[in-house]
């Protein structure tokens, strides 16, 4: 198993804030916009040093996104930045007409997603927004696993023609990947390359795929693990290599297992290469307040699930 | 100005014809509000707006229009067609297969004209003011303008952008309201009161305008005069009054031809009604 250390837990809302304010130094067009949001999503940076640029739209996420819409019309790149939960659900008619059947080049940008939101509880703690977004035709998903990728990320999307739904998070976490990274929309990330499982991380879930890679080498078992950063469009051709060699897959996301990755990756095996798949994802409910670790622990997304899930999958080879 | 009055009435004429003409050809479509927009769709096009039917989705240096109430497609097509932006003989094809006339205004298939899609209601003041603020960011001094039904004033987003263009001075944008006082179950006074608009705008700190939508002279001095009112820190919001289904006696005033398509008879009523001044397709 290759070694992976870090130095430093940031969290993936700080790369997106990061890569705005970069995007914005590189490019004159990139606009801001946020629903009353601006130091939860990290965007004072950008707000800051290009107050022109950067809108202030209040608490009215339907509007924001119609604005978004219109101001690629004249050319703007606009990123809207306001939770997840308001990102998708709240405002998701106004993202299939305005944004995704009129091919606008709008970049949606999502913080607090999935249950490490922690505290404020399931109203905001949306599991159902990959799936959401990736049934409208035309979007690109993307769901970066730290710091350094979701800065990475923010800059590629800067650079793409074309609608994207950028998701991240609100905790601290492991600083792993390089700083200098490329980073390609669609294109997976092999973690570590392995024999006798595929294990398929996204977002979050990816640190602590690596872990269990880490604890499965313990126990013998040679996990090839693969970060899927685009779930949409996915990477095939790395998923069939991959499983092609291994034989099985485990899927992890911070999602609800109906609608995200693991659904993807599924129909893609099914069609092209049946086999046998577990998924680590939430089971089909709402979250609920506490912690972030309590809440991975509680609905089953910790390292130990994705260790166990490698066993049982491996089994039923 | 660029045509006589009695130019623009009889281009309103020939938008009447293909209006019903197109629904009854589907049978299926909006005859009502699209033959209460024709005077002021008309004088957009033809009169008001600075614009280029060689079209480019960015609309740099031009001025631009959003129809938010998406139903009311005949009435834009025909007048984008009537101005040059695509060949008229392509409003047969109003809602067939494999048309670029789709049911509701779209960029998906390339129309030349559209720059959003509509259909669902009440996105279209978010998108104008969008467009609108980045005319501002490119020092492009053209004008956005829009137009919305009254009875899509229900949707809540509408008035997340109405509190929105004035608190941001979006002052080159100019929205008009399609007053008309029917929507699809009957009138809006019954379904769900919009009580008093111009105060309602007021209020919002918005400079409103009224004006008769179904008088040609009327509405080209209200566009004119909405012009004169931009870039003074307020958005403008032209009050409309019009009459769903004018033009045709047997359709005006009533929420029954909201949606509904003429059959032979009713269109050779409605035809003999509008006499055909530049050609029929």
């Amino acid at each position: 198993m290759k070694k992976y250390t870090y130095s430093e837990k940031k969290d993936t809302r700080s790369g997106f804030g990061a890569g705005l304010h970069e995007a914005g130094q590189q490019n004159p067009d990139v606009v801001a916009l946020c629903a009353d949001l601006k130091g939860s999503l990290k965007m004072d940076a950008f707000a800051d040093e290009f107050p022109e640029r950067f809108i202030q739209v209040g608490i009215a996420e339907a509007n924001m996104i119609g604005i978004a819409a219109g101001m690629t019309i004249g050319g703007k790149i606009p990123f809207t930045g306001t939770f997840a939960n308001f990102s998708t659900g709240r405002v998701y008619d106004q993202i299939r007409q305005s944004v995704a059947y009129s091919n606008k080049n709008v970049k949606i940008c999502a913080s607090h997603a999935g249950l490490t939101l922690g505290e404020d509880g399931a109203t905001h703690q949306i599991l159902e927004d990959i799936g959401l977004m990736k049934m409208l035709p035309g979007m690109v998903v993307i769901n970066p696993c730290d710091y350094n990728q979701t800065k990475a990320a923010t800059l590629a999307i800067a650079a793409y023609e074309g609608p994207v739904y950028l998701r991240f998070g609100r905790p601290s976490i492991p600083v792993f990947t390089d700083p200098d990274q490329k980073f390609e929309i669609g294109k997976a990330w092999m973690v570590n390359e392995g024999t006798d499982v595929t294990i398929i991380a996204t977002g979050h879930m990816v640190w602590k795929a690596i872990e269990a890679g880490e604890q499965l080498a313990e126990l013998g078992i040679d996990a090839e693990i693969i970060n899927i950063h685009t779930i949409k469009p996915l990477d095939e051709e790395a998923i069939l290599k991959s499983v092609q060699k291994t034989g099985c897959v485990v899927t992890c996301e911070e999602h609800n297992k109906f609608g995200g990755l693991g659904e993807s990756v599924a129909r893609l095996l099914s069609t092209e290469l049946p086999s046998p798949q577990e998924f680590v994802a939430v089971n089909d409910s709402f979250g609920e307040s506490g912690t972030p670790d309590q809440l991975m622990t509680k609905y089953g997304l910790d390292t130990i699930h994705i260790v166990e899930a490698a066993q049982k999958v491996i089994k039923r080879k | 100005m660029k045509h006589t009055i009695n130019e623009l009435e009889d281009i309103v004429s020939q938008v009447r014809r293909d209006i019903v003409r197109m629904v009854h050809g589907c049978q299926s479509g909006h005859p009502g509000g699209s033959l209460g927009c024709a005077e002021f769709m008309t004088a957009l096009y033809f009169e008001t707006m600075n614009h280029s039917t060689d079209f480019k989705m960015d609309g740099k240096g031009e001025d631009l229009f959003f129809l938010s109430n998406g139903h009311i497609s005949p009435v834009f097509y025909s007048v984008l067609a009537r101005s040059g932006y695509f060949e008229v003989s392509e409003l047969a094809t109003f809602r067939k297969l494999n048309s670029r006339v789709q049911g509701h205004p779209t960029t998906h298939e390339g129309l030349p004209g559209i720059r959003i899609a509509s259909g669902s209601l009440g996105q279209g003041m978010s998108v104008a003011i969008g467009a609108a603020l980045t005319k501002k960011l490119n020092k492009d001094h053209s004008l956005v303008f829009s137009l919305h039904g009254d009875g899509e004033l229900q949707e809540g987003q509408n008035w997340e952008a109405i509190m929105f263009a004035p608190h941001n001075k979006v002052d080159n944008l100019i929205s008009t309201i399609d007053y008309n006082g029917q929507q699809i179950d009957g009138p809006t006074e019954k379904i769900l009161s919009l009580e008093n608009l111009q105060t309602k705008f007021e209020a919002f700190g918005w400079h409103v305008i009224t004006s008769n939508g179904n008088n040609m002279e009327d509405i080209v001095k209200a566009l004119e005069y909405a012009k004169s009112l931009t870039g003074k820190g307020r958005p403008i919001l032209n009050l409309m009054s019009t009459q769903m289904g004018h033009g045709v006696d047997f359709m005006v005033g009533s929420h029954k031809w909201h949606g509904t398509a003429p059959n032979d008879e009713q269109l050779a009523s409605a035809l003999s009604q509008n006499k055909e001044t530049l050609g029929d397709y």
